[in-house]
C-alpha cells in the first residue's frame, strides 16, 4: 500500500485571539478526524513540529552558513506531518480534505512517500 | 487519542492562572494571562496532530509556568541592562520590574505548581477588588478565573471586543498600582469583600439567565459558570455564609427551569411550562441549600428571591403556586431592593392571586419608568393582564409596542403568537 505524508502548513500566530473554548472544540475536531483514521488502520505515524527555534542550514558562497529560520523567511512554517497508508493520490488527498487542519487556517501538502521496492 | 474533559480548556484556565498568581502576585497578572493563553494555543497546536497527553491539565500548567519563567527571565535581563546604562528614563519601568526579582522566579520553577482550590478563590478575590468598577470585577472574574475570552465576554454583554480587551488591561494595571495582594480578605473585610463577589456571580447568573440575546446555547454556559464559581464559594468554611448558600439555591432553582423555558424555538412563560421538564435533581440541590440559608440574622434578597423560586419549585402545576406567599415575599423584597423589575414582576403575582386590576395599574405606570420603558417585557405584561380585564384594542397595541422593541427571536416569535392568538 502506498504511503503519504499529509504536511500541515500554517502561521502559528493566527491562533492569538481565540478563547480557550473555540481552542479546545478545534483539538477535539483533529482528535475525532485521528482516531477515525487510527479506527481503520491507516494512520501510519504523526508529529508535531516546535514552533519555537529552527535552524536553515545552507551552503554561502563556499561555506556553509546557520541561520535562525525559518520564520525570518516566512510566515507560515511546516507545524507536523501525518503518514497515511492509501491506495491512490486520489484516495489520499479524499483523507487531507476531511482533516480540520485544511477546513480552518492551514494548508496540506500532500506527497507520496517513495519506496525502494 | 484521548478524548478531553468536557470544557477542560476553560475550566483550567482559573486553576492555572491562580497557581501561578501565588507564586509570582497579582501584579503580574497581565503576564500570567498571557503565560496561559501561549499555554493553550501550545496545547492547540501540538495536541490537534499528536494527540492529547495522559495529563492535559498536568501539562498545560508545565508549560504555562515555563512560559511565565521564560518571561520573567528575560525581563529581568532587561531590567540589569537598563541599570548598567543608568539611565534615568528608565527608573519607571525598572521599579515595577523589580518585581521580577529571583525568588520569584524560584518560586515557580519549583517542579510543582500545584493548582489548589483555595487559590481559586483567593483569585476570585483579587479580581473582584474593590479598586475596580463592578463591570470591571466582571469581566476580569470571566476572563482570569472562568477562562472565557475576550470575544465571548463582549457576546455576553453586547459590547465591543476592543472596549472589553481595554478595560481588563486598565483592571489589570489598577491592580498592580494598588499592590493587591494574592490573599482573601481578612476576618473584618469579609463580609463586603464577599458581597461584591456575590454581586459579581449574580451578575453573570442573570446575563445568562435573562435572554437579552438569542444564543441559548452560550448563555446556559454563563449559568452554569456563575454556578461554578458559588459552589466554589460554599465550599470553602469562611465564604459558606447563608446568603452564599442563598444565592446558590436561587441559581440552582432558577436553572432547573431552563429546559422548559424554549420550545420550538419560542420562550415559555412560567404558566405553559412542561414542568416535567425541570431538572429535578437541581432543584433537590437548591432545597438543600436553601435550608442551610436559613441560619443567621441577614436577610438579603438572595434569601428572598431564593424563596420565591422554591415557591415555584414546590407547585406541581402553575394554578397550584402559592400566590399569597409569592406576593407576600415580593412585598418584603421590594423594600429591600425596589428596582422597577422587581416591582413588574411583585405585579404578575399580584393578577395570580386575583388583583388583575390592580396588576394593571401598577403595570401601566411601570411602563412610564425611563428604565422599564424601552424593555418588550413590561408591555408584554400590560398587554397580557389588559387582555385578561377584557381590554383586547389596548392589549394589541401594548403587544405592538413590545414587538418594535429589540428582543431576542424566541421571544419576539412568542409574542408574535400572543398578538395572533388575541385577534382569533
Amino acid at each position: 500500500m502506498p504511503q503519504y505524508m499529509l504536511i500541515l502548513h500554517d502561521d502559528p500566530s493566527e491562533y492569538s485571539d481565540l478563547s480557550p473554548e473555540a481552542m479546545q472544540q478545534i483539538v477535539e475536531r483533529y482528535s475525532a478526524w485521528a482516531r477515525d483514521l487510527a479506527a481503520k488502520g491507516t494512520l501510519a505515524g504523526n508529529n508535531k513540529l516546535r514552533d519555537e527555534g529552527g535552524r536553515i542550514v545552507r551552503s554561502q558562497g563556499g561555506r556553509v552558513v546557520v541561520n535562525d529560520g525559518p520564520y525570518a523567511e516566512v510566515k507560515e512554517i511546516i507545524s507536523g506531518y501525518f503518514i497515511v497508508d492509501a491506495p491512490s493520490y486520489d484516495a489520499a488527498v479524499e483523507i487531507a480534505k476531511r482533516c480540520p487542519h485544511a477546513q480552518s487556517r492551514g494548508r496540506i501538502e500532500v506527497r507520496e512517500i517513495e519506496q525502494l521496492e | 487519542m484521548d478524548a478531553l474533559v468536557e470544557r477542560l480548556f476553560r475550566h483550567e484556565y482559573g486553576g492555572i492562572v491562580a497557581a501561578l498568581a501565588r507564586a509570582m502576585g497579582p501584579a503580574e497578572l497581565d503576564l500570567i494571562d498571557d503565560a496561559v493563553q501561549e499555554a493553550l494555543i501550545a496545547a492547540l497546536r501540538t495536541w490537534s496532530i499528536r494527540g492529547v497527553p495522559d495529563n492535559p491539565a498536568g501539562w498545560l500548567v508545565r508549560v504555562a509556568r515555563n512560559r511565565a519563567r521564560d518571561e520573567l527571565r528575560r525581563r529581568a535581563r532587561h531590567t540589569r541592562v537598563g541599570d548598567d546604562d543608568a539611565s534615568s528614563g528608565a527608573g519607571g519601568a525598572a521599579r515595577h520590574t523589580d518585581v521580577a526579582s529571583s525568588a520569584d522566579v524560584d518560586a515557580i520553577d519549583a517542579d510543582e505548581t500545584p493548582v489548589l482550590a483555595d487559590d481559586r478563590l483567593r483569585l476570585v478575590f483579587t479580581c473582584c477588588h474593590p479598586a475596580l468598577s463592578p463591570d470591571s470585577r466582571v469581566a476580569l472574574t470571566l476572563k482570569c478565573v472562568s477562562g472565557f475570552g475576550v470575544d465571548e465576554i463582549a457576546r455576553a454583554f453586547r459590547a465591543d471586543a476592543r472596549a472589553v480587551a481595554q478595560r481588563l488591561v486598565r483592571a489589570k494595571r489598577t491592580l498592580r498600582d494598588v499592590r493587591a495582594e494574592f490573599a482573601a480578605p481578612e476576618v473584618s473585610e469579609l463580609p463586603d469583600r464577599l458581597d461584591d463577589v456575590l454581586t459579581v456571580v449574580y451578575a453573570i447568573f442573570n446575563e445568562g439567565h435573562t435572554a437579552t440575546a438569542g444564543d441559548a446555547l452560550f448563555r446556559r454556559e454563563l449559568c452554569e459558570e456563575a454556578l461554578r464559581l458559588q459552589e466554589l464559594l460554599v465550599a470553602w468554611t469562611p465564604t459558606a455564609v447563608p446568603e452564599s448558600h442563598a444565592l446558590l439555591a436561587l441559581m440552582l432553582l432558577t436553572t432547573a427551569r431552563l429546559p422548559a423555558r424554549l420550545d420550538a424555538g419560542r420562550v415559555v412563560r412560567l404558566d405553559r411550562q412542561d414542568r416535567a421538564r425541570w431538572d429535578r435533581r437541581l432543584i433537590a440541590r437548591g432545597f438543600d441549600h436553601l435550608a442551610r440559608a436559613a441560619s443567621g440574622e441577614r436577610l438579603t434578597r438572595y434569601h428572598i428571591e431564593a424563596e420565591i423560586a422554591a415557591l415555584h419549585a414546590q407547585a406541581p402545576e402553575y394554578a397550584s403556586t402559592d400566590w399569597a406567599r409569592v406576593v407576600d415575599a415580593y412585598d418584603r423584597l421590594v423594600r429591600l431592593a425596589p428596582t422597577p423589575m422587581v416591582h413588574l414582576a411583585r405585579a404578575i403575582a399580584m393578577a395570580e392571586r386575583g388583583d388583575v386590576g390592580a396588576a394593571h395599574a401598577a403595570v401601566v405606570s411601570l411602563t412610564r419608568d425611563p428604565g422599564l420603558a424601552s424593555t418588550p417585557e413590561v408591555h408584554a405584561t400590560r398587554a397580557e393582564l389588559a387582555r385578561r380585564l377584557g381590554r383586547s384594542d389596548e392589549a394589541a397595541r401594548a403587544y405592538r409596542t413590545a414587538l418594535q422593541l429589540p428582543s431576542p427571536d424566541p421571544v419576539r416569535h412568542h409574542l408574535v403568537d400572543e398578538l395572533t392568538r388575541l385577534s382569533e
